[in-house]
């Protein structure tokens, strides 16, 4: 229980890390280790195919499309960093207040004697992520590869490079 | 993971409502596109692992873990395309400041 | 074996795109129109061994299940009738043969998404299909790179996947108290723990990301951007179906079959109803544009359905269901003929037209059925769907709403009246005199809607059973 609670507190801290990082590539390395530490939780929370996912899909692949959409939309001089990290700075340090302020309240909420959340366990155990995505929920998968071809479609009518309009 | 499910499931969503909020205030107060791509990244995470807790803590991993594959899917469809969407724009505007996409008015 | 309605199309899909190009590109808008037939044909005639439900070989062998009652066939005729205008548009609109392919990929891939949302039974198959119609609909928005596509489609997707968000988030928090996630299992789940605090809030939340998917008020500011950014076909299949099956109809099953009605659910809807009449109705009529006016009009409408069934009198359940299909004929042939006008005359500012009556006469006519049916006059088929909802708050005595109602249906047929007349009437514009009708196969696109309407609304008797028959199922639960 403990090593969950620095995990989450480390996840957080990655999250407020993502949000007030001064330039878009440290946002895009503070989401990688927000899910990276998810990942780990995941891992600890019985899913480890789920935490496999995560690892390699988010940490992996999102942050390589993040990092070439970033560098195709071509960075500020270093003059305007500045004075927008300035004003960054000045915008977002309401983050962790709220977050702090938030998290207190929740936790007095939380542990107040008669919270209680409502929570009926299932009455058979499932065997595992593998069969209840083959057997159980097929129409999903069917459903994934609807959403795969949209995806490859967008991409390709949204990448593409119109060469007549540049001539 | 021993210990009382609703202790475990309260813990789990104080620090899952704090990246919620992250997300959602990212997603607003940014004016630059990819900004805020990357707060709906966050939400889509934190429910991610409100669905991964929930699920252990009721007996149900492998069924969350097969919602949590597909959300991923489809996750990371939508950031492509939004990402496209973001680098059409840049191309077009020389910017990805939101606060320029204002033609639409009305 | 309902599950051939999305395995076809996706085999389709899938051949059309892996098979030899230039031959296939030809191919796509016939495999495409057959199918909006076929599905407009079954959902008609509710042919038994197609539609039998029990379990057959190819939906066992697959094990997907489906289930369709009327609800789902009235959503799906709707799904087939719309698609087909937008496949006849695109054809006439999308120029480049290679542009339209793909065009008509993502529009097959959409009607796949809304047909899976309306027969499905589960909520998280629910959200599956939501997002496949909203990937499609982004792309289609955004399918000419334009900024104010670029900019309606980014502002739409945003708001779409924090909508998602809400109901993942409400999806994780039922499957603490249900054993999965179908219809009934949370139904029954619900209903042994009506009071927890945390189903109230998982329910609300879940509320909260269908108003905001469905464009109602105060959710609604993606959509005017979105309809009139769009393409004119991707405009007309979003305004005719997919912001009604994706909001609306979840709506009603939500509180049909899931969640299960009750009176303040039904005060909070028939309050955003109202407010959405009204707000619609004042927005529209300030508006320059063709297609923003319609969107803001559309806004307005929504609210009549959602008036309508949220007072869940058999009444105004069956007036809902059949505004729907109405919304669905008439506000897709006003985008139809708004696309036949943009073809021609390569803007949407209303200010510039005029007299276009006079030089494209079929469309100027199917345009008069269309404001005539929007704006309620008898005989068309608008005129009886709203007075079914009208009289339906009324008879359960909700007075006040049944006179707003009333009131914001004059509201609409007169500004309706006065840009049709602004655009098709009165003096011919400058540097029109060489406009042409448009193509024919958008003029056929909006007779074969505008008879729709005449005849839906000629035969009323006739026809309204069909659409009152859900009203049994959704109020037997």
């Amino acid at each position: 229980m403990k090593i969950n609670i620095i995990l989450l507190i480390s996840m957080t801290a990655a999250a407020m890390w993502t949000v007030m990082g001064r330039s878009l590539l440290k946002a895009t390395i503070g989401l990688a280790v927000t899910s990276a530490v998810i990942t780990i939780l995941m891992f600890r929370l019985n899913s480890p195919l789920a935490a496999v996912f995560e690892l390699s899909v988010c940490t992996g692949l999102i942050t390589v499309v993040f990092v070439s959409t970033i560098s195709l939309t071509k960075p500020l001089t270093h003059k305007e960093i500045v004075e927008l990290s300035r004003d960054r700075l000045k915008r977002f340090w309401f983050l962790p207040v709220i977050l702090g302020i938030v998290g207190a309240g929740l936790i007095v909420t939380i542990t107040r004697p008669g919270f209680s959340v409502p929570i009926h366990a299932a009455a058979a155990a499932l065997k595992g992520a593998r069969e209840v995505l083959w057997n159980l929920r097929q129409l999903d998968m069917f459903a994934q590869v609807i959403i795969l071809i949209a995806g490859a479609l967008g991409v390709v009518i949204l990448f593409e490079e119109k060469r007549r309009d540049e001539w | 993971m021993s210990g009382n499910p609703v202790q475990l499931f309260s813990v789990f969503s104080v620090f899952i409502a704090l990246l919620f909020i992250s997300g959602l205030y990212c997603l607003l107060v940014t004016r630059n596109m990819i900004r805020a791509i990357i707060g709906l990244e966050l939400l889509i995470k934190a429910v991610s692992l409100l669905m991964i807790v929930a699920g252990h803590v009721s007996g149900k991993s492998a069924l969350t873990e097969a919602f949590v594959i597909t959300i991923i899917v489809v996750e990371v469809v939508v950031t492509a395309v939004a990402g496209g969407i973001a680098l059409r724009v840049f191309r077009h505007n020389g910017n990805l400041d939101t606060g320029d996409l204002t033609k639409l008015r009305g | 074996m309902p599950s051939l309605l999305i395995l076809i199309p996706l085999l389709g899909i899938i051949l059309l795109n892996l098979l030899p190009s230039r031959p296939m590109r030809r191919i796509a808008f016939w495999f495409a129109l057959v199918l909006c037939l076929v599905q407009i044909a079954l959902a008609i005639n509710h042919y038994p061994p197609f539609w039998g439900n029990e379990l057959d070989r190819i939906d066992s062998f697959f094990r997907v299940s489906f289930s369709v009652d009327h609800l789902s066939f009235v959503m799906l005729l709707c799904i087939g009738i719309v698609s087909l205008a937008s496949l006849l548009i695109a054809k006439h609109t999308v120029f480049d043969e290679k542009e339209r392919f793909k065009f008509i990929n993502l529009l097959i891939i959409a009607s796949i998404g809304m047909s899976g949302i309306v027969t499905v039974r589960d909520l998280f198959s629910l959200y599956i299909f939501l997002e496949i119609t909203a990937i499609a609909s982004f792309i289609l928005i955004a399918f000419e790179k334009s900024v104010l596509a670029l900019e309606g489609s980014f502002k739409y997707m945003i708001l779409s996947a924090v909508a998602t968000v809400m109901m993942l988030t409400s999806i994780a928090l039922l499957l603490l108290v249900a054993p999965d996630t179908s219809f009934s299992a949370v139904h029954e789940a619900v209903g042994h723990a009506p009071d927890s605090r945390m189903v109230i809030i998982a329910m609300g939340i879940f509320g909260c990301g269908i108003l905001i998917k469905g464009g109602i008020v105060p959710f609604h500011g993606w959509l005017p951007d979105a309809y009139s950014a769009a393409p004119s076909a991707a405009s007309v299949l979003l305004a005719g179906i997919v912001t009604k099956a994706a909001g609306i109809y979840t709506l009603i099953r939500i509180l049909g079959s899931v969640f299960g009605y009750n009176r303040t659910v039904g005060a909070i809807l028939l309050a955003l109803g109202a407010l959405s009449i009204v707000a619609g109705a004042l927005a529209a009529m300030g508006q320059k544009d063709l297609k923003r006016m319609l969107a803001y009009s559309s806004i307005s409408q929504v609210g009549y359905i959602i008036m309508g069934f949220a007072i869940w009198t058999p009444l105004g359940i069956a007036g809902a269901i059949f505004h729907i299909f109405n919304h669905a004929i008439f506000k897709s042939l006003l985008f139809v003929n708004a696309a036949a006008v943009e073809t021609r005359m390569g803007t949407n500012d209303m200010d510039r037209m005029g007299g276009l009556a006079q030089k494209m006469p079929y469309t100027g006519t199917t345009s008069v059925i269309g404001m005539l049916s929007a704006g309620g006059v008898p005989p068309l088929g608008g005129f009886w769907s709203k007075l079914i909802i009208i009289i339906a708050l009324w008879q359960s005595g909700h007075i006040a709403y049944s006179s707003i109602a009333a009131v914001a249906g004059v509201l609409t047929l007169a500004y309706l009246l006065i840009m049709q007349r602004k655009v098709f009437f009165g003096k011919l514009g400058e540097g029109m005199q060489d406009i042409r009708e448009a193509h024919t196969g958008i003029v056929i696109a909006a007779v074969m809607l505008a008879a729709i309407t005449v005849g839906v609304g000629l035969l009323f008797p006739a026809v309204f059973h069909n659409f009152a028959e859900p009203v049994k199922e959704l109020l037997m639960r």
